[in-house]
């Protein structure tokens, strides 16, 4: 059979945010991708920064002075929103994972119910809970702290 | 709108001719649409009296047989049943279904979603061959246990899910909601006694539940209802079960044949079936 010429069409790593109308869920999946890395690379970025202090004291006041001001206290408070986020988007995915929040199979009759359906109301209680922890967070990283 | 309630719509559609085109192209198509018509009734007006080059894949026209999926207006669904005034106002984007390679204008390439349907074995695998090529009874299965997969059978295979999966789309080797769905649908069906072997086979290269992190859009847009992402999760929890030997599942036995005292018999009120009409049918 003679070959076909095929464009491909597989919509890659911009597919999770456009080329599609999708739902919130979805965009969760983005976000948790996205914050899971951002927190890994804090992560390595921090033991390089902490690994000053067994150089002795001068390296370590270096070190530390090259990361403060405001724009680390702005990427300090971001490694805390993405903290937050991660963290209790990850409790509802354990969750929906083991089967807890997704419910049992069930007759598919219109309009269909999905285990989305189902989860929703638990992943917006953790979503306006993160809200609430965010601003705290913000009061206290950009009020009280500069006072 | 004219008086019979006749509306225009333009299809905005992408085109792609293997022979001419390097790339897609969108193309517009002014369709003077009639209330009630679906997506597949607007492609098929475009056909016969406006570019007869025009390419789809469609059989049933009543969402049974999954040819016509389609990302329509960015939400993968099949063009049979959705009528053109229930997504659109005035201009229709219609696209092939993303994450597969496209073959003409609206026709995806679903040779590789089939192919991961078939390695993950979806079909009723148990030792007693003899029975399974030659019945002699129904296995016994209690309405609860049918009611953990019925919901799973309906798929229609129509590649919606496999669009709108953020990691197929970016993970070729991921088996997708398509095939996962089904292998669970096989491997919670209490007349299976391969529990191990598909433990195995979704345990190796990465195919298995594992990569999915439940964006959930796969049960969303499934126009059968058949929720693969509950299936997935479910998938995952019956395999955490079997790691910490909770799982009933890998435990029982596969059904057996319907005790006699169970027997019904046939009814009297069903007929014969007719006899063959073509020789060496049997």
């Amino acid at each position: 059979m003679p070959e076909v010429k095929r464009y491909p069409n597989r919509l890659g790593i911009k597919g999770w945010l456009v080329g599609g109308k999708w739902g919130p869920e979805r965009y969760l999946y983005f976000l948790h991708r996205v914050t899971g890395l951002g927190l890994l690379l804090y992560l390595l970025m921090h033991i390089v920064v902490v690994s000053s202090r067994a150089f002795g004291q001068e390296q370590w006041e270096w070190a530390m002075g090259r990361v403060s001001g405001p724009v680390f206290l702005v990427g300090e408070f971001l490694v805390f929103v993405a903290f937050v986020f991660h963290a209790l988007n990850g409790v509802r995915l354990v969750l929906v994972e083991l089967g807890i929040l997704t419910g049992k199979a069930e007759d598919p009759v219109f309009p269909y119910r999905s285990s989305v359906n189902v989860q929703r109301p638990f992943m917006i209680v953790m979503m306006i809970l993160a809200a609430i922890l965010i601003v705290l967070g913000g009061y206290d990283f950009f009020v009280l702290v500069a006072h | 709108m004219s008086d019979n309630g006749v509306k225009d719509f333009v299809f905005r559609v992408r085109r792609f001719d293997p022979v001419k085109d390097d790339s897609p192209h969108y193309q517009d198509f002014k369709v003077p649409v009639k209330p009630g018509w679906t997506i597949l009734e607007g492609l098929w007006y475009i056909k016969e009296n406006m570019d007869s080059s025009l390419s789809w894949r469609s059989s049933c026209r009543m969402g049974v047989c999954g040819s016509c999926g389609m990302l329509v207006n960015g939400s993968p669904t099949l063009a049979c049943n959705t009528q053109i005034r229930d997504v659109a106002t005035g201009v229709l984007m219609l696209a092939p279904l993303p994450n597969f390679d496209i073959i003409r204008d609206l026709v995806p390439d679903l040779a590789p979603m089939f192919d991961k349907h078939t390695h993950l074995m979806p079909h009723i695998k148990r030792d007693d061959q003899e029975e399974m090529l030659e019945p002699t009874d129904q296995y016994w299965q209690s309405p609860e246990e049918l009611d953990q997969f019925l919901q799973f059978s309906y798929c229609i295979k129509c590649g919606c899910c496999m669009a709108a999966c953020p990691t197929f789309a970016t993970d070729a080797t991921f088996s997708g909601p398509q095939p996962l769905s089904q292998a669970y649908r096989y491997l919670i069906d209490s007349r299976d006694d391969a529990f191990k072997e598909r433990k195995t086979l979704l345990g190796s290269g990465g195919v298995g539940p594992w990569r999915c992190h439940y964006a959930g859009e796969c049960s969303t847009v499934c126009p059968k209802g058949v929720d693969p992402a509950r299936a997935i999760q479910l998938m995952k929890r019956e395999l955490v079960l079997d790691y910490l030997r909770l799982s009933k599942a890998s435990k029982r036995k596969p059904a057996g044949l319907l005790p006699a005292e169970k027997r019904l018999g046939r009814r009297d009120d069903i007929p014969e079936a007719p006899p063959f009409t073509v020789e060496d049918a049997s």
